[in-house]
């Protein structure tokens, strides 16, 4: 095929597609064996400096936050992030020095909360790189071509634009149609965080709503931690497998962390905690306020029990849950810098 | 401009919504005019009965009473596919053939300002039919060369889209702001006036647009909002007024 373009950015968590069968035939196993651990050991056994990042979920949902604080705490450092709309997650590993790469489709932003002050800092002073762009959807099918054990897939996105420019990819022409066509690099993140509703011991793991692009990220990932709302029985899986998304050969630990999206959404469990996250945009103005809320929430506890007792507890849980039934009203104390929210009780 | 925008969308369409003044659109188009119209979003909500403004595309409004509950792959296949007739997005800045920029302001490695990128909205100028683009006008956004080019519109001109690979026959559609409507010239695919919004001269336009605009002999007035869409905005869509009146 004929090479027509090549966009400048970095290639990063690229394999050769016969490296990928060797590390899932060699480092995968296909034994039923209890992967149930702390998420400390988790983040300790299969995170490393300098590696590759990719975390489940969308936005500010269904994110792992138990698996972000957890390496912030253990002080990892030089990772690339996928910035597959990454919102509070990027913000928080920038701000402490975890992430200082970023392959960017989405983030230093908030959706509709508006930029993120931290984030653009970061960027804007030169303490974070971006090193290669992207769109959702050449993101999500960086995992499809991993997923399908490919080195590439081909797209009819990006073409003509500045975002083709800065990126990894190359336009051929298509040798059925002869029309120029975007190739799309695989990526096998070298770990992955998911978060699920609910999983068995094994890793078996079932996602209520929308998949988004775990699905393909949970096959791609060298390694995938996997936080669940809850540890179910293996009977309870084996009742509604259409439900499983990740099978258990796909996963390398299991942890318990209820409640592990806050303060992001767990779609029909809990609601987005916007007082939360404008305490963070409000302390994120200024590098003070960024640490402030680092020691806050992140080094003076121990762990992510303790994070949830902090945020408001049982007491707050409930009321987020009410928010997602559309029971409560939602309050959006972000909107336009009003800074008239009050800081949330302790029960 | 909610207003504008939403009277754009038809019944019984697709349309693919970024965050935003998007969604109060297609929300308040589909509780006026057009009932069915198909909402999706890209994290992978199928046709929601939107119940009220959803803080990021991928939260859980974007599937409540949905028809179905997919991923990122499946919506993105659909466009790509041809399903969708409408991609709903904003800007940060916009050229005279609806390129738009949503990176960066100054150069890309040492940005004046970093914004988040492309999101999906190079995937939707890209795939979908037609693109419509909602912003604010002033010479700051309106300008003769974009900092970066996120997501494609005409690109250079005539037949660009489709000599870069683009699927035929798709791009921007309308470009609706505070002041007025806009489209593109079906020959040099260039920016024309379509309508200014009542009380808004011709030349405020001219005067808010940082590049040759294109106008036409008669320039109508947009349709003024009905009370019952006001009504249905400030009570029902976005009670808050997280994105209107803001």
């Amino acid at each position: 095929m004929n090479i027509l373009n090549e966009g400048k950015g970095e290639l990063n968590a690229w394999m050769d597609p016969d490296d990928a069968r060797d590390w899932m035939s060699e480092k995968k196993s296909r034994e039923l064996t209890d992967k149930i651990m702390p998420i400390k050991e988790a983040v300790k056994r299969f995170t490393f400096n300098g590696g590759y990042l990719a975390m489940g979920g969308f936005g500010h949902v269904r994110v792992s936050m138990a698996g972000i604080y957890e390496m912030i705490r253990q002080k990892r450092r030089n990772l690339i992030m996928a910035g597959k709309t990454a919102v509070h997650d990027i913000d928080v590993l920038i701000a402490s020095g975890v992430v200082d790469r970023v392959e960017c489709a989405y983030a230093f932003g908030h959706e509709l909360r508006g930029l993120s002050p931290s984030g653009r800092r970061a960027v804007e002073k030169g303490k974070v790189k971006v090193v290669a762009e992207l769109s959702n959807a050449a993101f999500q099918w960086r995992f499809k071509a991993a997923s399908m054990g490919l080195s590439w897939l081909p797209a009819r996105v990006m073409m003509g634009t500045d975002t083709f420019r800065y990126s990894a990819m190359k336009t051929v022409e298509d040798p059925y149609t002869g029309k120029p066509l975007c190739l799309i690099p695989a990526c096998y993140p070298d770990f992955a965080f998911i978060h699920v509703h609910r999983c068995d011991k094994y890793g078996n793991a079932q996602i209520d709503g929308i998949v988004i692009e775990d699905r393909e990220l949970a096959m791609a990932a060298k390694r995938l931690i996997i936080t669940t709302e809850e540890i179910v029985s293996e009977n309870e899986i084996r009742d509604a497998p259409d439900r499983t998304v990740i099978p258990f050969f796909m996963v390398d630990a299991v942890c318990e962390t209820p409640y592990g999206s806050h303060p992001g959404n767990m779609p029909l469990l809990y609601y987005s905690d916007e007082e939360h996250m404008t305490e963070w945009l409000t302390l994120s103005q200024n590098e003070d306020g960024v640490m402030k809320y680092l020691d806050k929430y992140v080094y003076a506890i121990d762990d992510f029990t303790e994070y949830i007792t902090l945020v408001g507890g049982v007491k707050r849980m409930e009321y987020l849950r009410k928010l997602e039934r559309l029971e409560a009203p939602l309050s959006t104390p972000w909107r336009r810098g009003e800074r008239n929210w009050i800081t949330i009780p302790l029960n | 401009m909610a207003s504008a925008a939403a009277r754009v969308l038809e019944d019984g369409k697709s349309v693919f919504v970024g965050t935003g003044l998007p969604i109060i659109a297609s929300m308040l188009a589909q509780r006026t005019h057009a009932p069915n119209l198909l909402v999706v979003f890209e994290a992978g909500g199928i046709g929601p009965k939107i119940p009220m403004i959803p803080i990021s595309v991928g939260d859980s409004r974007t599937f409540y009473r949905a028809v179905m509950a997919a991923s990122m792959d499946y919506v993105m296949c659909c466009a790509q596919l041809g399903h969708i007739d409408y991609g709903f997005l904003g800007a940060a800045q916009i050229d005279p053939y609806g390129n738009l920029n949503t990176t960066c302001i100054g150069s890309h490695d040492q940005p004046k300002v970093r914004l988040p990128g492309s999101g999906g909205a190079n995937d939707l100028g890209s795939l979908c039919h037609r693109t419509i683009v909602l912003m604010r006008q002033d010479t700051r956004k309106f300008v003769e060369k974009l900092d970066y080019l996120t997501t494609p519109g005409y690109l250079t001109g005539p037949n660009a889209r489709e000599k870069a690979g683009l699927p035929r026959k798709t791009g921007p559609y309308r470009v609706i702001t505070q002041l007025g409507v806009m489209g593109f010239d079906d020959d040099t695919k260039r920016m024309n006036l379509i309508s200014t919004h009542p009380g808004v001269k011709v030349e405020e336009i001219i005067a808010n647009t940082g590049f040759q605009l294109i106008i036409p002999d008669n320039i109508p007035y947009t349709m003024t909002p009905t009370e019952d869409e006001l009504r249905l905005l400030r009570e029902q869509i976005d009670p808050n007024g997280i994105v209107i009146g803001g």
